[in-house]
């Protein structure tokens, strides 16, 4: 429970979210939300929620990228607004 | 689609070295859920993952070779069927839905011991229902078709 820490983590998630909402290109989009998923992982490690902290390393991290690639390689990469 | 493969004498051989680790560690994860943290939903999602590294690596021929959708439909129904199971098991032995210290009477064991079975009962059930039907997810959205379109084709084709 080092707020510092948190505090570092937190940013992190603001950062990566608004880069992931923000850029045109899809395939970054996702590569970012794995970061945000890894950061939000170690903020809930760092919180001391182990359990959801491996839930979402396990899901969020490897399934949910693994789904957005495969909706991209069947749709489009670019964003149209 | 992902269905073309692309052969990659790197990423073939790591992800032949990774695979067995990375079920190992799933199905660990799986028998220590009542001890430590993760559980069935964590190692079924883990053991999902190993499957779609052979996926992304060998493409989909390699992968529905070892589970069909047939076998994945399966194996959800059977982790369903365990959980469920276990749950009127301890109904039928006089207790309420899921309490496992009625498992006593069956399995010769005592109270907190039968706890702990009955857990890591739920626990293979939950975790086999959550891989089977994550991989069946994996498959429709990133591989090919299923099969049943191609069978009609002859019959058109010979049409002129």
């Amino acid at each position: 429970m080092i707020w510092q820490l948190d505090f570092l983590f937190l940013i992190l998630v603001l950062i990566c979210a608004l880069a992931a909402i923000n850029i045109k290109d899809l395939l970054s989009a996702v590569i970012i939300l794995g970061a945000f998923s890894f950061f939000m992982c170690l903020l809930w490690a760092e919180m001391g929620a182990v359990d959801v902290a491996f839930t979402e390393a396990a899901v969020a991290t490897s399934v949910c990228t693994i789904l957005f690639v495969g909706a991209i390689i069947k749709t489009t990469r670019r964003s149209k607004d | 689609m992902l269905t073309t493969v692309y052969e990659n004498l790197i990423v073939q051989t790591v992800c032949r070295i990774m695979v067995p680790f990375i079920q190992i560690y799933a199905l660990y994860v799986i028998a220590h859920g009542h001890y430590s943290p993760g559980g069935g939903f964590q190692g079924g999602v883990i053991l999902t993952a190993s499957l779609a590294l052979i996926f992304l690596a060998f493409g989909q021929g390699a992968v529905t070779r070892r589970i069909n959708r047939r076998l994945a439909v399966i194996l959800a129904s059977a982790g369903v069927f365990i959980y469920a199971g276990i749950g009127l098991l301890c109904l039928l032995l006089g207790g309420n839905f899921l309490d496992y210290a009625q498992l006593a009477k069956i399995l010769g064991v005592t109270i907190p011991r039968a706890r702990s079975l009955g857990i890591l009962g739920v626990e293979v059930g939950v975790g086999l229902a959550v891989m089977a039907a994550m991989y069946s997810i994996i498959l429709d959205i990133a591989g090919s078709p299923a099969k049943p379109e191609t069978k009609s084709r002859p019959i058109s084709e010979n049409k002129p």
